[in-house]
């Protein structure tokens, strides 16, 4: 088991778990048990909302795998997301049956407005959730495979990487956005009744899908650290750093890159499926621009290449937007442009970083710097 | 088809020379017949009277606002409370008053409509103004008489205006296809031959399909159908090449800003589409202050005044941009993107904060209006030309700097290499802010030009801002061949898929051929070559 032994510390094995089984076991307690209305009840609101978090959570924690290990800025991460929300939205689509709208047990209440005679062929076997589960994985990762393989075998690096990978995600956002595409077009799929035949609405369902996320999440958080502590992570890290230098010591610079982006193309398809039923509705602005590039301020907030960085950026941001553009509309736009000028300015290495960055502020103005083993001041 | 019968059936009902005799009064008073038929009769009899007053009068029966008094006068009547106040048709004296009871409408089926439209086309033919007889002609071009176009022929003779009477020659050629002689007919094909009016080929089309034609004539028809239709692609065609040609230049003038500043400091500037919308709000503010302080004789000229206003308010924000932000992170180009990002969403906000979140109205000025229609139908638009020229200039100024000036030559220089620029003395920091403050210029003197043509909203660079990254990637950077390469080829294959695949999709495969095209030149087409190309 090569880097096994790495991959989490003891100290960090009884982190994770501890903190796994809080947010697994003390969250649905104290959501379910307390009487409804005492001060200790968790709202039932709040539930698929940190569920919410945790999807996004996983989504920064699959571009932090590509960007800060790789140094893969893809400005197209919504669209795996996306891409595996749909799959999951579409399986969710089929549960409906005969309670949609026009009662039609054949077709989805937007094909019969549409006029459609019968159900397109890449919409066959979504009503049985181990089809979906496998487009879930497979929509996103193939797609990631064959943009991959395009793009590196190319060489298409740096910003003209991230500026196609933009283009993909417009051009998924303009297509998805017709109606003959058989998606929804603009309003998406949505209306959602239940999932494995539990009420999506009901606060035991959701509970179920908070859980859900919480373990994938933690699994993901897992296959990351497998794949940077193994000597591919380190493979990484050095192309990322120079990457010609590693092509002519003979490693194959570009298997390594598509594996890992077909990887994380992946982990943001499953968070994607997870953030679907959490929050009922799927629609093309998940493929937005905008969207895309936020992931990457999620990443840059929390540090680069520490996959906790990504976890914390993202929750932390979510929470900042909800609570913004609820108080303060206005303000958030100017909050979030604030802070992507900021962090990349001020603080390259996000949260997780200013501790050290104060660290080497302070050993630069007291000289005899008082912390051994720590690579304080330059 | 309808039209051929009825004609038939009035010709054999009812004789020229009796309709010519009769008077135009008693005619109207014959519209307030019993039956349809009589009505019909008694429109057609008013439009081979060829008097100008008519047209009023089929108008108000069009219209439904003849009635008949109980006396059988036909009378135009507009209801005033419980009552009626009633009118000559011909002339509007006014007739007096009249009690609802005592007047009943004169009904109109789809068959009168017809009739009506037919006669209306012949009495506008000689009497109406140069637009109205133009229409006409048009008209009697869509709906050819079965009768040969005898009114048309009567018309022709009069006219004495070219244009009109190329159009009653076309439209009389049109009505003698279907009637008349072989001879005469397929003197009328040949003619027709000779147009390229998109009317006539659904009229050739029409004859071709009837039954029981001369193989000689059909085969004639035929030819002419070709021959139409040939032209008319061509020009089909050309006003597409017009549309990819404006797309290009908008495009172009969207990206040229960003080629030049990513082929000199090797950065993207993600708010590169906000000095674009800053250029179109400062068109609007100086529209505005015209408005408001200028004679009003003057705000034609608010566009010419626009263009320095945003090139100089623009490359001020993109020198600030430089200096405050982008100077601080050389060498990591991708943290440089998403600074750019943020900024480009607090300027987003910014102005929707001080302007409105709403469409803001830029108003063209007078000359640049309205377009130029060919012979087909093809329109091209006065502000598409106007701003196809105006990239052009743009294009040839920027090229004049890079090429004459020494800012250009070190711009040049510093693309090509900027360790070996810094180390022959060329402020390279200096030369950063000045392609930066230039580039974003540009992108304000397209928001100038963007303004013309839609709207003017907080978004605006959010639509163009992937195009313009398109262009870049595709044509290459540092070179504005490139650009302009990019630029054109990407607005014509836009239009061009446009009738084929529909917008969106059309849009969708450009994306994805860009994807493909990267495969084979990964810097773009017109890539630098040698030590530059490697970074």
């Amino acid at each position: 088991m090569p880097g096994a032994s790495s991959l989490l510390t003891p100290r960090g094995w009884a982190w994770f778990l501890g903190l796994g089984a809080a947010l697994v076991i003390g969250v649905p307690l104290l959501n379910a048990l307390p009487p409804a209305g005492s001060a200790l009840q968790l709202p039932d609101y709040l539930v698929p909302l940190l569920g919410k978090y945790l999807c996004y959570a996983l989504l920064a924690l699959s571009l932090d795998l590509i960007w800060g290990y790789a140094g893969i800025l893809s400005l197209g991460h919504g669209a795996f997301f996306a891409l595996g929300g749909y799959a999951m939205g579409m399986y969710l689509m089929r549960q409906i049956g005969t309670r949609g709208v026009y009662a039609n047990a054949e077709l989805p209440d937007f094909m019969v407005f549409l006029n459609w005679k019968a159900l397109p062929w890449y919409w066959w076997g979504f009503d049985h959730f181990a089809f979906a589960a496998l487009m879930v994985v497979l929509v996103p990762g193939v797609l990631a495979l064959v943009f991959g393989w395009f793009a590196f075998r190319s060489r298409v690096t740096g910003v003209y990487l991230s500026i196609i990978t933009q283009a993909l995600t417009y051009a998924l956002w303009l297509a998805f956005f017709r109606n003959d595409m058989g998606f929804g077009g603009n309003n998406g799929l949505t209306d959602f009744k239940d999932i494995f035949g539990f009420d999506l609405h009901a606060s035991s369902t959701r509970r179920g899908l908070y859980v859900a996320s919480v373990l994938a999440l933690g699994l993901g958080y897992l296959a990351c650290r497998f794949i940077v502590a193994s000597k591919l992570g380190r493979l990484l890290r050095a192309l990322r750093d120079a990457e010609s230098r590693v092509r002519f010591l003979g490693y194959s610079v570009d298997h390594a890159k598509l594996f890992v982006f077909t990887v994380s193309a992946v982990l943001a398809g499953i968070a994607g499926a997870l953030y679907v039923p959490q929050v009922g509705i799927i629609n093309p602005s998940e493929f937005s621009t905008a969207n895309s590039i936020e992931i990457a301020i999620w990443v840059a907030v929390g540090g680069r290449g520490t996959l906790l960085g990504a976890i914390i950026g993202a929750v932390a941001i979510n929470f900042a937007k909800s609570w913004l553009t609820g108080s303060l509309p206005e303000a958030w736009l100017f909050v979030l442009g604030a802070l992507f000028v900021l962090v990349t300015l001020a603080f390259p290495k996000g949260i997780l970083g200013v501790t050290g960055q104060l660290r080497g502020l302070r050993g630069r103005g007291a000289p005899p710097a008082p912390v051994p083993g720590e690579e304080g001041a330059p | 088809m309808f039209r051929c019968v009825l004609s038939a059936l009035v010709a054999l009902l009812l004789l020229p020379s009796l309709a010519a005799a009769a008077d135009l009064k008693q005619l109207v008073d014959q519209l307030g017949a019993d039956d349809f038929a009589a009505k019909i009769q008694a429109v057609q009899d008013i439009g081979a009277l060829g008097d100008g007053r008519a047209v009023a009068v089929l108008r108000s029966l069009n219209d439904g606002a003849l009635y008949v008094t109980a006396d059988h006068r036909v009378v135009l009547a507009q209801p005033e409370g419980d009552h009626f106040k009633t009118f000559d048709p011909l002339d509007g004296t006014p007739l007096g008053e009249a009690a609802a009871d005592a007047l009943d409408k004169v009904l109109v089926n789809n068959r009168l409509r017809g009739a009506i439209d037919a006669a209306l086309g012949s009495l506008t033919l000689v009497g109406g103004r140069l637009q109205d007889r133009l229409s006409a002609a048009q008209e009697a071009l869509k709906h050819p008489a079965a009768d040969g176009g005898a009114a048309l022929e009567k018309a022709l003779a009069a006219e004495k205006d070219p244009q009109v009477r190329a159009a009653f020659a076309l439209a009389l050629a049109a009505a003698r296809v279907g009637s008349g002689s072989r001879e005469q007919r397929l003197a009328a094909v040949a003619e027709l031959a000779q147009s390229s009016d998109p009317q006539v080929r659904s009229v050739l089309t029409q004859q071709r399909d009837a039954a029981d034609l001369d193989p000689e004539l059909r085969r004639a028809i035929d030819a002419a159908l070709s021959a139409v239709e040939g032209r008319l692609k061509l020009i089909g065609f050309a006003v597409t090449l017009f549309e990819g040609l404006s797309l290009g230049s908008i495009l172009l003038l969207a990206a040229i800003g960003l080629a030049i500043t990513f082929g000199v400091m090797g950065i993207i500037n993600m708010a590169h589409g906000e000095m674009i919308m800053l250029g179109a709000y400062s068109t609007f503010v100086v529209q505005q202050l015209f408005r408001a302080f200028l004679p009003p004789q003057w705000i034609d000229g608010y566009l010419l005044a626009a263009v320095p206003v945003a090139f100089l308010a623009t490359a001020a924000v993109g020198i600030a941009l430089e200096r405050g932000i982008i100077r601080f992170l050389y060498g990591r180009p991708l943290e440089t993107m998403l600074a750019t990002w943020g900024v480009s969403l607090v300027l987003q906000q910014l102005v929707r904060s001080i302007f409105g979140a709403t469409n803001q109205e830029v108003a063209n000025p007078s000359w640049m209006t309205g377009g130029f229609t060919l012979i087909g139908g093809a329109t091209f638009t006065r502000n598409r030309i106007v701003i196809l020229i105006f990239c052009f200039a743009v294009l040839g100024a920027l090229a004049l700097l890079l090429r004459r000036t020494t800012l250009g030559l070190h711009m040049r220089a510093v693309t090509q290499n900027r360790d070996m620029s810094a180390a022959m003395g060329i402020a390279t920091a200096r030369v950063d802010a000045l392609t930066f403050g230039l580039g974003s210029g540009i992108a304000g003197m397209a928001g100038v030009a963007l303004s013309q043509i839609g709207n003017v909203s907080p978004n605006l660079g959010q639509i163009y801002i992937v195009d313009s990254f398109m262009v870049v990637v595709f044509g290459g950077v540092g070179s504005l061949l490139g650009t302009l390469a990019g630029a054109m080829s990407l607005g014509i294959v836009n239009k061009l898929l446009e009738p084929v695949a529909g917008a969106v999709l059309g849009k969708v495969v450009v994306l994805v051929a860009i994807i493909l095209f990267i495969q084979k030149r990964p810097r773009g087409l017109f890539a630098l070559k040698g030590r530059a190309a490697e970074s």
